[in-house]
Parts: C-alpha cells; structure tokens; sequence
C-alpha cells in the first residue's frame, strides 16, 4: 500500500519536472539534497553524542576492566577513540560541508585543481605518525598479555566442548595429570590418564569456576570437538579453544564478585565466560560463571571439593577414602572404564 | 604496441560489420542467455546479484526478528517455514543456517560477483576502447560457472539438514564433522561444491579482465590516462586471481578430511562421545588457508567500490579527481598489503605474538593509503560546483561510511584491543559499515549512474533519493550503536541473550536495530522495483552523455551494439579527469591536445 503511494508519487514528480522544465527542476533537487547533506551532518553528529549518552553506561567503562591488563587496555582504547573521535568529526564535517557549500550554483565554476604534492605527503606522513604512536603502544600491551604468567599463578585447567565448560584443578602437588582424548570414556569425561599418579589429587569442575583475588591465574585452554573461546569481557581477555593445540592467557583479577556487584550497580552481577567462537546449535548458551573472592574463601571452597578420581572411582555410599582409591592400580581403573 | 592494437580493433571492427550486414538475426538464446556480449554478461550479473542480495536481505530480516523479539513468535513464520520455525519462533539450527547463508550470499554472491562481476564486465571494455573482453568466450564461461554456484548454494538451502550454518568462515572442526551441526552434514559439502564453481567463475573473469585491460587499450590510452575504475577493477582482478585458488585448496582440503577420513584439520576429537582416530591437523591451518584468501577478499569487495565513488565524485563536482596518480598508488598499497595482513583475524587463536606483532604494523599499515583516498576525496570536493544526482549521493555516502568504518579498523588491527574486541558486535558493526554498507554504496552509485547506458533510460529520481536517503540514515541507525554492545563484549552470532547477566540490557537496543532493519530491507525493495520498472518504462535516454563525462562509454551511441562502437574505435589524447580544464566544464578523452592548452 504505502509502496503504491510512494509509487505514485515518484511517477507524478517525473512528469512535474517536465512540466516545469528538467533544468529547473533538477537544481530544485539539488537545493534539496545539499540542505538534506547539511542537515544530515548536524543531526548524525547530534545523533552520535545522543547515543553516547545513553550507552555509554552499559559499556564496560564505567565499572572499570577487573584486571589489571585490562585497564590497560581500557586506557588504550580511550586514547584511540579519542584519535580516530577526532578524525571522525573533523573528515564527516569537511565532508559534509563541502558538499553543502559547494554544491551547483550558476555562478560558481569548478577549481581546477588536479593534484599539490605538499598537500599529499602532509596527508600521507601525518597519520602515518599517528599509527606508530598507537602501534607502539599497541605492542607493548600485546607482548605484556601474551608473556609467560608469573611463577605464582594459579593454574587452571580449561576445557570447552559442546555446549559447556570444564575446569581442572592440579590440587595439592600443584601438577595437572595427563590427558590422552582416547580414554574419554563415561565418567572420565575430560579423558584423564589415571595412570598418571599427578591426576589423582585433580579437582573437575563444571560451568563454574573459582580463583582468589589479586593473584595471577593462569588458564591451559583445550577443547573437545570444535573450536570454542574463552571469553573474559570482564577482564578484557579472550582466547580460542583449539582441538589439539593447547592455549594459555593469564590475568589478575582485581575485584570479587561481591566487589563487582557494588562497583557495576547491578546486584546480579556475575563474571561470565562467553563462548565467543561459532561452535555450533548450542554456542549462545555456552556460558560459564567465573567467582572471584578472597584467598581464604578461594582456600576454603577448594578443600571442600573431592578429586576427579575418587568421585568417579568410588561410591558415594562407601564414603569417599582416598587411600582406598589411590591402593586400586590405575591401569586396571583406566582398563575398566 | 598501440599500433597492434589499433590494428586488433580495426579487424574486430571489420569482423563486426560483416556481421552486421550478412546475419542480422540474433536468436533469443545467443542474445540474452548464452550470449557473449560483455554488455549482456554485466546485466546478467548484475540481476542474479539483485535477486541473491534480496533473498540474503530477507535472511537478514528473519534473524534480527529473532535477535529483536526473542521471546515473540510469529505464527506466520511457521507456516512459511515449517519446523524450522517450530510454534512461530526461529529455530537454532535455522538462525545459525541464515547468519551463515546470509553472509555467504552476501560476500560472495552479491558483493563479488554482483559487483566486480557487473561492473568489470560492463566497464573495462567501454571506458578502455575495446569491442569486447579478451576472451567473450571464457566470460560466457564466468557468468556459467557463477550460475551453476548459484544453483547448487540455492538448491542446499533445500535439503533435509538444512544449509551449511557454521558461519560464512566454515571453521573446521564445525564445518568437517556432520556430528558437530546439522549444518555440518550434506549442506556443508553442497556449499564446498558452490564455492568451488564459484571459484572457477571468478578466476576465469580475473584473468579476462587482467588481460583485457593490459592488452586491449585503444590507441593513446596508456595506463596512467585509466578512468580510477579500471584501475580499481585491475587490482581486483589481480587479487581474486591470486587469492582465489587459496581457498579452494582449503575447501578442497575440508572436502578430504569430511568425506576421506583425511586429518587435514582434525585432531583430539570427541563428539557425541565419539572418539575421533583423527590426529596430527590442525584446524588454525584451515582459518591460514581461509583467510588468506578472506581478507584481499574485503578489497575485492572494497576496491571496485573505491574506484567508482571516485569517478562519480570526480564527474560530478566538475573537477578532475585529486591525485590521480596518489589515487592509483594508494589502492596499488591496499592490493599489497591485502595480501600481508590476514593472521589480524587470528589474534586469539594462540598465535605466536611476535608473529602476530607483525600483522598489527602491516594492518595498520593500511590506515595510510585509506587516510590519502578519504583526503583526497575531500580535496576532490573543496571548491567543486556538485551537482546532487544519485550516484553522487551515494558516492558521497560511500566516503562517509568509508571513513567511519575504517576508523573502528584502527582497533580491530592492533590485537591488544582486538582481544577484547574479537568477534563481538563491534567487528560486526566495522566490516558491515566499511566493507558491507560502504560497498552496497559504492554499487548503488555505479548503478544509478551507468544505468543510462545499460538500458538507454533512466531510473526514476524521486525513488532514488528516498532510496539513498532512508539506507544512509537507516545504516548508521542499525550500526553505530553496535560499536557500544560490542564495547561491552557482546559476542557476535548468539540466538538469544536473554540468559546472560552481562548483555541483557541491550535488548531493547536489539529491538531497535532490527526495527530498523526491516525498515531499510523494505526500502531496498524499493530500489529493485525502480530497476526493473525503468528497464521497460524509464524516462528515455536522448543525449549520449548525460553526465558530461569525460570517459570513453560516453562517446558510444546511445544504445551500444555488439562491438560498441559502430565505427572506428576513438583515439585518446589525455586523461578522464579534465573538468574545468582551463574554463572548459569537461573534455572528453577523445580530444586531442589543444594548442594554447595549459600544462597542470
């Protein structure tokens, strides 16, 4: 219906601008759309402000990056958007307006005016001085995110498969067991070697994992069937899952979840793990929850759970004996499953 | 040289008249189907693309009603759509089969065939001062082979298992293992077979448009008197013929490893407690693969873009374009460094840093040749006498966008801030604006205005302006405040956000942007109402340069015959970009040198 109209109308112009004369009619339109340019311009950068105003609030900025990487990063984007912010106005308003000012006039004849070199090495060495600032800025964050973690940090076992996430503790003798993807069998989800005599103290985790506050935590990132990606937008952190090929990112969170909730205003804040590589049907629900708290709440938690063998091994009924478990030979335990 | 050519035209030329008198009768079949008059090829790209781009559109439409209204249904739906849209609300599996078949389509269907695939084969040989392609042969080819992808990607959109849907970038393991997706299952292998015939189309086109442009200039058209949009459509060329063949090892690769039992790209897998005996690939292998060709990609889908938004911004300020040779240049670097960038997509697959280091330099590298055209855009502008049609509209909305689009790639290079901001919203709203939006302008532009010579009418104006109008607006409301769910980590390609505490606010900003989605999808439909109205009802064509052009299509007849032009092929004495040339508005290139004529 509307498409009749508009139609319509279209069609009755055509012959209004015969009947005036094309030439006429044609500068008419051409009035119009260099007022429309202008307006445009002062409207979309209005526009601009407007829609700052009421996102910026629900970015990450305000609350602050929960890492301190991240507020480095944070720190490097306010710097870029205020760079290219700069470029963006400047070149839209040059844009615009010379397309206002200089639109068709029966007075006015075109500049001829082809080509000036100065103008063009000005334009080519001055954003080119730009980019090195924030490249050499860029990298130096990049090589900072991407170094070794420290010594200290907790490790942390990641493991992304459809449609979930696993974490692994190395627990008391602080060394992960071996994996090997064949034994992934039944209850031995994540296809630990029980044979290996370090798995036996690990701790696994679904969805939900807990890191004390202020020291650094170190994720070993694996994935089961397809790529997956640990994404950390609370800490600015993201890297992939990758079948076959172990990843690792560090970070050190610098507020609990309880602080986070005070900070961010929302009472139901949570820090959340996003899958944030396509893996299929599933990937929008792929969501894990990360808890910061405090070094005794973290060392509390942590002696509360029991290790990935004895749950798997042992019947709840008979009570969870870790002597018992570790006296059964553990190739016999892998032959079994 | 030039003389060889002159004497290859002339013999054309002989052929042609020949022709001419002795057989008059073109069949309908030799004439509009399988025909091969470079014209008619254009055209015929350029319709498939029209209809591709609808029904990509439309799969926009449907996966931002689920994005906007998550927990609406829309009885409608299922009727049209049976159980993939079970009780009136869009399936998973089907959202993800539209996001992935609508960035195919779009990518590859419309914005590289429906572009590059128009435009080349339309441009090159009338603004060069040829009869035809190199080879007319090998394009009837080209458009085939096209046509055959067409079909087969049509026809996966049919099977039972629906459409590949592991996203536009086909990651393995997803896309190798009909376990991991129903997607993954036999629409995956159709989708590897379009593509491969679509690969084939567009080498056999490259190499024409290649070889047509470097041996079939008329006399007096050197490569420095090239219109910019043969220079943009070169170095498309170059790029598709080069970066091509890259992906089609990698599909066929996928192809192994799906149907052979090969580890190409597969290692460590359990799914649907399956133990995989697949080891020792690497599926980071395949994303090497892919992207080298996905991101010269963007530029073949970019330059052509560039190249006709700087003609039609030169034509129509009445000044000649500024730089020219700072214009061939800079799209001369992007060709390069397209090639040299492509692991700034791989960021945070573990990629070694000092690796990726380079990547951050060489892709911001870019942002120069990009800052020199947007400048000298600007300074074609400055002091010009702008005559308002649609093209120039659009060539002047594809600069804006252009220039907001690039901007956001500043971040998105440096991979500090790509961690953060990696495939969220964020690199949605840059590649939409500076590569999906920026392009769609950069095509409109070429439309509206060669359309008078395609089809010897005009489109009607009235529409064109609501069409420019509503799209520039429209865009910018749809994805400038993308930037911001992006800003805050919302990732890209979810069905639903409903259950997650960080990005549930932007629910009603969702509702929002898909409002206006459907707004400008409508708006669209809109444009191919006036485009195939004005075919057989437009306002006729009476001058043979409407524009006051400078270019060499303009000297043909109204309506170009096969061969173009119906008598000798004009000389060229100078470049395209002579608009007032000492007080003269425009000379055509066909005018020799005058003797008082100033230098510049």
């Amino acid at each position: 219906m509307i498409f009749i109209v508009i139609f319509q109308i279209a069609k009755a112009s055509e012959y209004v601008s015969v009947l005036k004369g094309e030439d006429k009619a044609r500068k008419q339109n051409n009035k119009i759309n260099a007022f429309l340019l202008i307006a445009f311009l002062v409207f979309g950068l209005i526009g601009v402000w407007w829609c700052n105003d009421m996102f910026y609030g629900k970015t990450l900025f305000p609350q602050g990056a929960a890492s301190e990487m991240g507020q480095k990063i944070d720190l490097m984007l306010y710097i870029t958007i205020g760079v290219t912010g700069v470029v963006f106005v400047v070149t839209q308003v040059l844009l615009f307006w010379f397309a206002f000012k200089y639109q068709e006039r029966d007075d006015n004849k075109a500049f001829y005016f082809p080509h000036n070199t100065k103008l063009e090495l000005l334009w080519t060495t001055v954003p080119a001085i730009f980019l090195t600032v924030l490249v050499v800025f860029g990298l130096k964050y990049w090589f900072k995110m991407t170094s070794d973690a420290p010594k200290n940090a907790i490790v942390i076992e990641v493991t992304g498969h459809q449609f979930g996430w696993e974490f692994r503790y190395p627990g008391p003798d602080g060394i992960l067991g071996k994996k090997d993807y064949k034994l992934t069998k039944g209850a031995n989800s994540l296809g630990v070697d029980f044979s290996d005599p370090a798995s036996l103290d690990d701790i696994h985790v679904s969805t939900t994992v807990h890191v004390p506050v202020g020291k650094p935590v170190k994720f070993v990132i694996n994935s089961q069937d397809v790529i997956h990606d640990v994404g950390l937008s609370h800490f600015r952190m993201k890297m992939d899952a990758v079948p076959g090929i172990p990843t690792t990112m560090w970070f050190t969170p610098l507020y609990t979840t309880e602080e986070m909730k005070v900070r961010s205003g929302d009472p139901n804040f949570v820090y959340e793990i996003s899958c944030d590589q396509m893996c299929g049907n599933g990937h929008f629900s792929m969501r894990g929850v990360i808890i910061v708290e405090s070094d005794s709440d973290y060392k509390k938690w942590l002696s509360t759970q029991k290790s990935e063998y004895s749950t798997i091994f042992q019947t709840p009924a008979s009570g969870a004996d870790s002597t018992k478990a570790t006296a059964t030979p553990p190739v016999a335990m892998n032959d079994k499953k | 040289m030039s003389s060889e050519i002159n004497l290859h035209g002339a013999d054309v030329h002989a052929a042609h008249d020949a022709h001419d008198e002795h057989h008059h009768h073109e069949t309908f079949i030799s004439k509009y189907v399988f025909s091969m008059d470079h014209k008619m090829i254009s055209k015929q790209f350029l319709i498939t693309g029209i209809i591709w781009a609808m029904i990509g559109g439309l799969f926009s439409v449907l996966f931002r009603l689920q994005l906007g209204y998550p927990n609406s249904t829309f009885p409608i739906l299922e009727d049209l759509l049976g159980h993939w849209a079970k009780g009136g609300k869009i399936q998973p599996e089907f959202y993800y089969a539209l996001v992935t078949m609508h960035g195919t389509i779009l990518v590859f269907f419309v914005l590289t065939a429906g572009l590059s695939g128009t435009f080349a084969n339309f441009l090159i040989p009338l603004q060069i001062g040829a009869r035809d392609m190199a080879s007319p042969m090998l394009n009837m080819l080209s458009y085939w082979f096209f046509f055959l992808a067409s079909i087969i990607m049509f026809s996966s959109l049919f099977v039972q298992t629906g459409p590949a849907a592991g996203g536009w970038t086909i990651y393995p393991p997803l896309s190798a293992l009909g376990d991991a997706s129903q997607g993954s299952k036999i629409g995956m292998d159709l989708w590897l077979l379009s593509m491969a015939m679509f690969i084939v189309s567009s080498l056999l086109g490259g190499l024409n448009y290649i070889s047509t442009i470097l041996n079939l200039r008329t006399k007096g058209m050197s490569m420095t008197r090239m219109p910019l949009t043969i220079w943009a459509l070169f170095f498309t060329a170059v790029l598709g013929v080069l970066s091509f063949p890259v992906l089609l090892s990698g599909a066929i690769l996928l192809l192994f490893d799906r149907n052979l039992g090969t580890s190409f790209f597969l290692s460590d897998i359990v799914i649907n407690g399956k133990i995989l005996p697949n080891e020792g690939g690497s599926p980071i292998l395949f994303q090497h693969l892919f992207w080298f060709l996905g991101h010269p990609e963007v530029y073949i889908i970019l330059l052509p873009a560039m190249g006709m938004s700087s003609e039609i911004l030169s034509v129509n300020s009445r000044k000649p374009i500024f730089g020219y040779m700072a214009m061939v240049g800079s799209l001369f670097a992007i060709a390069i460094l397209a090639f040299l960038v492509w692991a700034h997509h791989m960021f945070v697959t573990g990629l070694n840093p000092f690796l990726g280091a380079f990547f951050v330099l060489l892709t911001l590298l870019i942002a120069v040749p990009s800052a020199i055209k947007v400048f000298n855009w600007l300074t074609t502008l400055w002091r010009a006498n702008i005559r308002f049609t649609p093209a120039m509209l659009f060539a002047i909305g594809f600069v804006s966008l252009f220039i907001s689009g690039g901007l956001t790639g500043i971040f998105l290079g440096n991979s500090a801030l790509d961690i953060h901001l990696h495939d969220t919203y964020f690199v949605v709203a840059h590649f939409h604006i500076v590569m999906g939006v920026a392009s769609f302008f950069g095509m409109f532009a070429g439309i509206y205005h060669w359309y008078p010579k395609m089809y010897s009418r005009y489109l009607n104006n009235t529409l064109a302006y609501i069409h420019f109008w509503v799209t520039i607006v429209g865009a910018y409301l749809i994805f400038w405040p993308m930037h911001y769910e992006g800003l805050a980590g919302m990732p890209r390609r979810y069905y639903d956000y409903s259950a997650w505490e960080s990005f549930k606010m932007f629910a009603g900003l969702n509702q929002f942007i898909s409002f206006v989605a459907i707004v400008v999808f409508v708006t669209q439909l809109l444009f191919v109402f006036n485009f195939f109205y004005s075919i057989f009802k437009g306002r006729k064509v009476r001058t043979t340069n409407p524009w006051g052009a400078n270019t060499l299509e303009w000297t043909t007849p109204i309506t170009p015959g096969h061969g173009n032009w119906p008598g000798e092929i004009p000389e060229v004495f100078r470049g395209a970009y002579d608009y007032g040339k000492d007080g003269r508005e425009f000379i055509l290139q066909t005018e020799p040198i005058g003797p008082n004529e100033s230098d510049h």
